[in-house]
C-alpha cells in the first residue's frame, strides 16, 4: 500500500517556526554557557524575534496561503504577528537587567516567553478549532509558569495559582463550546463552519450555545467583565516584565481567535451576538475604569486600565464592519507600545534606592520628573496615550472604535466609551501629575537605568507619537488585514 | 443502539459537576479533578458526535486534549509545590496575599 505523505508548505509557517527554533536554541545555549554570561541569552531570543517579524512582513503579499486548513498565513494574522512581536521584543529589552535583579532563571524565562509567543502566533494564524485550542494552550501554559517564575516571591506563586485555576476552567467553557460546535456544524475548521451557518438557516440552539461558551473562555483570556476578577491579582503578582507582556501578548491573542471565530465563521449570525459583544464591551471598560479610579498600586491601575481596554477594542468587533475589524487591530497594535512601555517605568523606578513600594506605588513616581526627566517625559506619553489625548496613538486607536461602532450602529455604545474615557483620564493624568507637581523624597536617589530598557522605552515613546501624527502606513495595513478576514 | 442525546446529556451533567467543583471547593488538588472532569465532559460530547456524524476530526480533536490536559495538570501540580514551600496549605482561600 502506498501511503501518500500530505504536502507541507513550511513557508506559511515560517515565523512560527523561527520562534520556536529560537526558543529551543535559548535552552540548549543556556546549558553550555557560564553563569556570568546568562545575560546574553536575551540577544538570542531578540534576534530570533526580529528574524520573525522581518520574515512576517516579508511573507505579506496578498496571497494567503494556507496549511491544510488549520493555519493561514493571511494578512490578518501577519498584523497581529506583527503586533505580538513588537510585545515580545519590548518584553525581552525591559527583562534585561530586570531578569537579574529579581533573581529569575534567564534560560527559563526566555525560552517560556518565545514558546509562549509561538502560541500567541499560532492563536493568530489558527483557521480550525483545533488549532486554536493548541495554540491557546501553548500560550497560557507557557504563561502559567512565566508568572510564578519568581520562586522567592510568595505573591508570584500565588498569582500563578489564581491565573491556572482560572485559566484551565476558562479553557473547559473554551472546549466545550467548541465540542457543541463541532456537533452542530460537523467539521472543526472554521470554514466549514462558516459554511454549514450559512447553509443553515435558523441557527440551532447548541449552536449559539456553543458560541457563547466560546465567547466566555475568550473573555476569560483578554479579561473582559464578567470574567476579569483574576486580572488585578496576576498582573501585580507576576514580575513586572512578565506583566508588561501578557498584558498587550495574551489580549492581541484572544482577540485575534474571537475575532476570526465570530467576524468570519459565525459572520452570518452577526445578529446574535453583537450586542452579547456590546453590553460586554459597555460593561467591561465602565467597571474596569472605575476600579482603576482608586487604585495607589500602579500595577493594579494598570491591570484595571488594561480591563478597561479590552472594553474600547471589543466595540470595534462589537460594531462587526470591516472599519470596526481594523480599527481594532490598530487599537491592539498601538496598545502593544503604550502599555508595554508603562511597565518599563514602573521596572525603571523600582532600582531608585528608597522606593518604598518596589518602584509600583505612586509615592515613588513623586517628583519622578526632577530626577529622571527622559523616564518622566515618556510615561506622560504612555498615560496621556492610554488616556486618549490627540494627537498620540491612543488617540487615533480609540477614534477609529467608537466611529465604527457609530456606523454600526451602537451610538449608545460610542457614548459610552467617551464617557469612560473622560473618567479614565482622571487616574491617568494623577500619576502625572504626582511626578511633575509633587516633591519626591530626599532619600530617592536617582539609579542608573539600563541601557536595554532605554532604548525599548523610547522605541515605545516614539512609536505611539509617530502612530498618532503619522498613522497612514499601519491603518492602510490594518485595512488590508481586515479585508483579508472578512473577503472585502 | 444508545441516542446520542444520552451521551449529551450525561457530558452536560459532568461538565456542570466539573464547573461547580471549580467554584464551591476549595482544595486545589480538588479543583484540579474538577478541571479535569470539565475538560472530559468536552472529550465525551466530542466523541459522541465524532461517532454520530461518522467524522473521525471529533476523535483527533479528543487526543490532543488529553495531551494538553496531561501538559498542564503537570504544570499546575508544579505551582502548588511552589506555593506550598511559601505557606504549607493547599487551600486556595489561604492564597490571599493579592487583593483590594
Amino acid at each position: 500500500m502506498e501511503i501518500s505523505l500530505p504536502t507541507f508548505d513550511f513557508l506559511v509557517v515560517a515565523p512560527e517556526i523561527v520562534v520556536l527554533i529560537t526558543a529551543l536554541l535559548v535552552m540548549v545555549v543556556d546549558m553550555v554557557i557560564g553563569r556570568e554570561q546568562k545575560g546574553r541569552l536575551a540577544w538570542v531570543a531578540l534576534v530570533g524575534v526580529l528574524a520573525a517579524g522581518a520574515l512576517s512582513y516579508y511573507l505579506w503579499d496578498g496571497s494567503d496561503p494556507a496549511l491544510h486548513d488549520m493555519l493561514a498565513a493571511d494578512g490578518y494574522a501577519l498584523f497581529l504577528n506583527l503586533a505580538i512581536l513588537v510585545a515580545a521584543a519590548l518584553a525581552i529589552l525591559f527583562s534585561l537587567e530586570y531578569t537579574g535583579r529579581v533573581g529569575l532563571a534567564q534560560g527559563e524565562y526566555y525560552t517560556l516567553l518565545l514558546l509562549s509567543t509561538a502560541g500567541m502566533m499560532l492563536m493568530a494564524a489558527a483557521i480550525n478549532l483545533m488549532t486554536i485550542f493548541l495554540a491557546l494552550e501553548i500560550l497560557s501554559i507557557s504563561l502559567y509558569v512565566l508568572v510564578g517564575l519568581n520562586r522567592a516571591e510568595r505573591r508570584s506563586a500565588e498569582a500563578a495559582l489564581k491565573y491556572f485555576v482560572l485559566g484551565a476552567f476558562a479553557s473547559g467553557f473554551l472546549l466545550y463550546g467548541m465540542a457543541l460546535i463541532y456537533g452542530q456544524a460537523g467539521t472543526t475548521s472554521l470554514a466549514g463552519i462558516r459554511a454549514a451557518v450559512q447553509a443553515g438557516g435558523e441557527p440551532s440552539a447548541l449552536l449559539l450555545v456553543g458560541l457563547g461558551l466560546m465567547i466566555a473562555g475568550f473573555g476569560f483570556k483578554v479579561a473582559l467583565v464578567p470574567f476579569q476578577m483574576w486580572t488585578p491579582d496576576v498582573y501585580q503578582g507576576a514580575p513586572t516584565s512578565v506583566t508588561a507582556f501578557m498584558s498587550v501578548g495574551a489580549k492581541v491573542a484572544g482577540f485575534a481567535a474571537l475575532g476570526r471565530v465570530a467576524l468570519y465563521a459565525f459572520g452570518d449570525l452577526q445578529g446574535d451576538w453583537r450586542w452579547v459583544l456590546a453590553v460586554l464591551s459597555a460593561l467591561t471598560m465602565t467597571v474596569g475604569n472605575l476600579a482603576a479610579l482608586r487604585q495607589a498600586n500602579l500595577k493594579r491601575m494598570l491591570a484595571y486600565s488594561s480591563i478597561a481596554h479590552a472594553g474600547y477594542a471589543l466595540a470595534g468587533l462589537a460594531a462587526g464592519n470591516a472599519q470596526g475589524t481594523s480599527g481594532l487591530l490598530f487599537y491592539l497594535f498601538a496598545y502593544a507600545f503604550m502599555n508595554a512601555g508603562a511597565f518599563a517605568i514602573i521596572i525603571a523606578a523600582g532600582r531608585f534606592e528608597g522606593a518604598t513600594g518596589g518602584g509600583e506605588t505612586l509615592d515613588d513616581f513623586a517628583g519622578l520628573a526632577a530626577r529622571k526627566p527622559g523616564l518622566a517625559v515618556a510615561m506622560a506619553l504612555f498615560m496621556l496615550s492610554l488616556a486618549g489625548v490627540p494627537p498620540l496613538a491612543g488617540f487615533l486607536a480609540k477614534l477609529y472604535v467608537f466611529g465604527a461602532a457609530v456606523r454600526g450602529g451602537l451610538i449608545w455604545l460610542a457614548v459610552f466609551g467617551v464617557v469612560n474615557s473622560v473618567i479614565s483620564a482622571y487616574y491617568y493624568l494623577r500619576v502625572v501629575v504626582s511626578m511633575y507637581m509633587r516633591e519626591g523624597r530626599p532619600a530617592a536617589v536617582p539609579a542608573p537605568v539600563c541601557a536595554g530598557l532605554q532604548v525599548g522605552v523610547a522605541l515605545a515613546a516614539v512609536a505611539i507619537v509617530l502612530l498618532g501624527l503619522w498613522p497612514g502606513p499601519i491603518v492602510d495595513l490594518a485595512r488590508v488585514a481586515a479585508l483579508a478576514l472578512l473577503g472585502g | 443502539m444508545v441516542p446520542a442525546s444520552y451521551y449529551l446529556i450525561l457530558s452536560a451533567i459532568l461538565f456542570t459537576v466539573g464547573a461547580v467543583g471549580v467554584l464551591i471547593r476549595r482544595n486545589a488538588l480538588v479543583v484540579f479533578m474538577s478541571v479535569e472532569m470539565m475538560l472530559n465532559a468536552a472529550n465525551l460530547t466530542l466523541l459522541t458526535y465524532s461517532r454520530f456524524l461518522g467524522d473521525v476530526q471529533g476523535q483527533v480533536f479528543v487526543l490532543l486534549v488529553i495531551a494538553v490536559a496531561a501538559a498542564e495538570v503537570a504544570v499546575g501540580l508544579a505551582i502548588v509545590v511552589a506555593l506550598f514551600r511559601h505557606e504549607a496549605t493547599t487551600d486556595v482561600d489561604e492564597a490571599n496575599l493579592l487583593h483590594g
